[in-house]
């Protein structure tokens, strides 16, 4: 059986306010044996509000490993200390897949699964705190798609992660709600954090580098969580993103151009600041539409009330890729300047107008930032074109900052 | 509810055969007490769902039935019971799977006879999973047979089992069988997050059996003993065609394969909800059950390719791709099969590069 159960005792166990919450066990997950068996069966077997300890050591699971009971930890000996390893998997689509409330996953590591590493689905209050992922053979379109992936989910914690080689994104929270990823780094991966389709998220304090992009925030169609808003990307670092992109065509992030720093495609009210870009050869920070045709009227394609303030900027723009380097390069020349904005807006009043002030992108940065508006709508209506503005001025101002996100296991409701 | 004096002797007799350890107690009746504890039972034989196990042979009141269009599990032969207790009855619904009553139990035992070509000879019984409905729902356990094939154990963490048949082509196959863990069941049984049966819906039922003494259609066999009620009268049940009847629409029958393989996870309320493909049989949106949509988590899923269904180049379709690999970072369903389904490939590949 290999589990031994310790009983621990509830130190404030003389409090009758919540014996059940401090009914907790440690379940010590063996090493001899069959540690894919020993460890599955307490992920199963284990009483909600236990804490199962994973041992030091190099594991081989051949099986996905999953959770289903509520209130959880599952704690490691440290990212570098116990890995549990699926090169050798042959069944299940990711590494653990956790779907019961009020998890929290801490101090391990999973490696080389042929699919997704970590995912939580529809889970509220899941938490990854100084877990690693990474595909050890470094990017490979073989790969699997995503490192950590939490979806669905409400309550979302990522802190102190390191995701390396995902052919998707390192750390992908997609049609989730109330997020914060933060002190994580991500790199080799083609996507290095995505926000896709979710609601109040914060990116803080990470770092995004030698991905093919560092940054993205989307909204795609379709979906049953479309209309992504209220994001702040803010005091990270994404700069040096350099490996060209290994995602398999047909995936939205095989459109990322090597030496992205930010893309916000589609979303509502994205505020962006403190951040440092650099080294990127295709853009600093890009903000864009939906770029594909689409079967669903309850999408919106454009980035609306985008406020862009504070970053630092380093070298970009040397050498574009993709559609940088096809559409936008031989419109605005190289370097492409830092933040570039395809100025695709709603309708015909808009292309000429501007939009209404509250979907505005609005730029308030430091003298010598470089801008372009590419002004596609208007290039499409007037028969003889439209030019880029080059001029950053024209959006300067400021928005109501995006109140801080709060989550559910730091205390905040 | 029973007399209570009946629950007693139940427990006292299930008390006894535990202290026993009689091997292969046989009893006619089904033992509600061992189906309703909190904890499972180690035994399958503690349910005493069989009067003869080897031969599957269920006990009174455990009817067998048959889908018209089966979940493909590696070419596993599969025999399916219901039990509903007496004076109860499951409700009918049109489109989801039949309200069963707390106390009810879905059996399904996985098994491959030596020879596809020969389903009733040489059989060897792999695992039995139940899904027994209990006051807090329904919950899901696998029990795997033993070599003597006299009774079967409990297996929560799952168990990988080599199994070798020979093929409806006469060639040997050796497989890694998977026994799926506890939480894998709810991998696929699941509806808004809760253990939910998948195959026991109308128009999956909706097709004449051979009861030995009469042969008549599953619905009105289970309307006649009780165990279904709800049918309005005059009502004509919804019905699904085999894969392989030719007389049906190609799609009818392709769809129909898609509802009962992945359906249960690509729907708003299952597990695969994140993914906005939706393959129920009464899905109408095209975007939604996949023509020309696009991938949207799928990695190297996507195998390189821009659509889920491409319309009249199944090679170029998602689906195709997926449904054909064998790679768990790839394959779809993403549990469930270590092989390809040839004859479920055929029949998608035809429909894919006949849509226009």
């Amino acid at each position: 059986m290999g589990i031994f159960w310790k009983a621990v005792l509830p130190i404030a166990a003389a409090s009758s306010l919540s014996l059940a919450a401090f009914a907790q066990s440690v379940v010590d997950v063996s090493a001899e044996g069959d540690f894919q068996e020993n460890l599955q069966e307490a992920l199963i077997l284990a009483e909600p509000g236990s804490t199962i300890q994973l041992p030091a050591g190099t594991f081989n699971l051949l099986t996905a490993l999953s959770l289903d009971v509520e209130n959880i930890t599952v704690r490691g000996a440290g990212m570098d200390d116990t890995i549990l390893s699926f090169a050798g998997q042959v069944s299940g689509s990711e590494g653990l897949l956790v779907t019961s409330d009020s998890v929290w996953l801490e101090g391990f590591a999973v490696e080389d699964t042929p699919g997704d590493g970590i995912k939580a689905k529809g889970v509220d209050q899941i938490s990854f705190k100084d877990i690693r992922v990474e595909w050890t053979n470094g990017p490979d379109a073989e790969n699997g798609a995503y490192g950590l992936y939490p979806v669905e989910s409400t309550n979302v914690l990522i802190d102190g992660a390191l995701v390396k080689g995902a052919s998707d994104a390192g750390i992908y929270v997609g049609q989730s709600q109330h997020i914060i990823v933060r002190n994580s780094r991500a790199e080799y991966n083609v996507a290095g954090i995505e926000i896709e389709n979710s609601y109040f998220a914060d990116v803080f304090n990470n770092v995004a580098t030698h991905n093919t992009g560092g940054i993205l925030v989307f909204d795609l169609p379709n979906l049953p969580q479309m209309g992504g808003h209220s994001v702040r990307v803010f005091n990270n670092k994404s700069v040096n993103n350099d490996t060209a992109n290994f995602a398999p065509e047909g995936n939205i992030v095989a459109t990322v151009p090597k030496g992205t720093g930010l893309l916000i495609m589609a979303n509502n009210n994205v505020e962006v600041f403190g951040n440092e870009f650099a080294d990127n050869a295709s853009a600093n920070v890009l903000l864009a539409a939906y770029p594909r045709e689409y079967n669903d009227d309850s999408y919106n394609p454009l980035p609306r009330g985008i406020y862009v303030h504070g970053n630092t900027y380093g070298r970009a723009g040397w050498d574009p890729d993709k559609d940088v380097r096809d559409l936008i390069a031989p419109r605005t020349g190289i370097p492409v300047p830092d933040i570039v904005w395809d100025g695709a807006v709603d309708g015909f009043w808009s292309a000429f107008l501007g939009p209404d002030e509250e979907d505005r992108v609005v730029i308030q940065e430091a003298d010598g930032t470089t801008f372009a508006n590419l002004q596609f709508v208007k290039d499409l209506i007037l028969p003889w074109g439209a030019d880029p503005v080059f001029d950053i001025t024209d959006h300067a101002g400021k928005r109501e900052p995006i109140a801080p996100v709060r989550i559910t296991q730091e205390g905040d409701d | 509810m029973q007399p209570l004096s009946l629950c007693l002797s139940r427990a006292l007799f299930a008390v006894i055969g535990f202290l026993f350890l009689a091997p292969s107690v046989v009893s006619a009746d089904v033992n509600d007490e061992a189906l309703m504890a909190p904890r499972p039972a180690r035994m399958l034989s503690a349910y005493g769902l069989f009067s003869n196990p080897a031969n599957q042979e269920p006990a009174d009141r455990v009817l067998p039935y048959d889908l018209q269009v089966p979940l493909f599990t590696d070419y596993a032969e599969k025999y399916r019971f219901v039990y509903v207790p007496s004076s109860m009855s499951a409700t009918y619904n049109d489109t989801e799977a039949f309200d069963f009553p707390v106390g009810s139990v879905l059996v399904k035992t996985f098994a491959y006879p030596a020879d596809l070509r020969a389903p009733d000879v040489g059989v060897k019984l792999i695992e039995t999973r139940l899904l027994i409905h209990q006051a807090g729902g329904w919950a899901a356990w696998a029990y795997v047979w033993n070599e003597d094939q006299t009774d079967a154990a409990l297996k929560v963490a799952g168990k990988v089992v080599p199994v070798s048949f020979t093929d409806k082509g006469g060639v040997v196959q050796s497989i890694n069988y998977v026994v799926p863990n506890k939480n894998q069941c709810k991998g696929c049984h699941s509806f808004e997050r809760a253990v939910t049966p998948i195959g026991p819906k109308a128009r999956n039922l909706n097709k004449v059996k051979d009861y030995g003494a009469d042969s008549i259609n599953q619905l009105t066999k289970w309307q006649d003993l009780g165990i279904l009620s709800g049918i309005p009268a005059g009502h004509m049940p919804p019905s699904l065609p085999t894969i392989d009847d030719i007389n049906a629409p190609l799609d009818n029958r392709a769809r129909a394969y898609l509802d009962i393989n992945c359906a249960h996870c690509h729907r708003a309320e299952g597990p695969g909800s994140t993914s906005g493909l939706f393959l129920t049989y009464g899905e109408s949106n095209p975007t939604t059950w996949g023509y020309k949509k696009r991938p949207v988590a799928a990695g190297r899923g996507s195998g390189g390719l821009t659509y889920d269904v491409a319309p009249g180049d199944a090679d170029g379709s998602i689906f195709l791709f997926r449904m054909e690999s064998t790679d768990p970072g790839v394959m779809m369903p993403e549990v469930g099969r270590t092989m390809v389904h040839a004859e479920g490939m055929a029949l998608i590949r035809d429909w894919i590069n006949q849509l226009k």
